[in-house]
């Protein structure tokens, strides 16, 4: 059974996140970011931001929503129970401060396989209130046993 | 500002998850996979344990570049690939070594490692310096 490619070129409704600075501390505590930029407005202003700052991988934390509707779309078709996350890539652009409101759209890249196995591919991109983008994502999905 | 050339290795980083990281991780990050929090689960799909998220290891990496650059927000680009599955109460290693040097940009090759175990491999890290 040839794997289903109808979704390549697909995108996704944007959808819409706004960064409270307790959800930048909260993720540069668990990650072990130890910088103030983080977790104080002062501290974030003194080193030229416009408020408290997000480490880059943050971006994991705006875009996952945005992902969560692509993956599940029953035209993709993944089988979750075979899935695993194969790669990441991110780009990073405009830093992303408190109170930024964020859109994420994902598209779906390619679906390809290879030996057996399921390469699923989306990128996201992601843009502040301004317009400028934060971070584009590229994810990849690989799916075990596709033939 | 630190002046790096091709070959010079990045100050390793070393951290050790507790065994409470990967709920942490999920409720920060919001990814909720029960692969990472559930132990009952975990084993029922044939896992050991609970498994480390792979973004969360991926943030060491990060977090191994930003250091050394000394700037929070010095990382421009970073991709990975996912390999052995990481777990709580193991060390991570992350290991990088300069493999370009252009203008203010440096880019490394790097990995994260738990022992003989290279849970993410061929990475590639852009930073400023």
């Amino acid at each position: 059974m040839a794997i289903k490619t109808d979704a390549v070129g697909k995108s996704w409704e944007p959808v819409s996140f706004e960064v409270e600075a307790a959800r930048i501390t909260q993720y540069a505590d668990v990650v072990g970011e130890a910088s103030p930029i983080h977790r104080d407005a002062e501290a974030a202003r003194a080193a030229g931001y416009r408020d408290v700052v997000a480490p880059p991988m943050f971006a994991v934390v705006y875009s996952l929503p945005a992902l969560g509707a692509a993956l599940f779309d029953e035209e993709v078709g993944m089988d979750f129970a075979r899935m695993v996350h194969g790669a990441q890539e991110f780009v990073w652009g405009e830093p992303v401060c408190a109170d930024d409101v964020l859109s994420t759209t994902v598209t779906c890249k390619s679906i390809d396989e290879r030996a057996g196995l399921g390469f699923y591919v989306f990128e996201s991109v992601s843009t502040n209130q301004d317009g400028a983008e934060t971070v584009r994502g590229t994810w990849t999905n690989i799916v075990r046993g596709v033939s | 500002m630190a002046s790096y050339q091709v070959g010079d290795s990045l100050p390793e980083l070393r951290v050790t998850p507790d065994a409470g990281l990967p709920r942490r991780y999920a409720e920060a990050s919001g990814d909720m996979n029960p692969i990472h929090i559930d132990e009952e689960f975990a084993k029922s799909v044939g896992l050991p344990g609970c498994i480390l998220h792979g973004l969360y290891s991926m943030a060491q990496v990060a977090r191994a570049h930003t250091e050394a650059a000394g700037d929070p927000l010095a990382l421009k680009r970073l991709a990975v690939q996912f390999r052995g599955m990481g777990f709580p109460e193991q060390e991570i290693r992350v290991t990088a070594t300069v493999k370009a040097v252009e203008g203010d940009r440096v880019v490394t090759a790097t990995e994260a490692a738990q022992g003989d175990n290279r849970i993410i491999r061929n990475g590639e890290a852009e930073f400023t310096a």
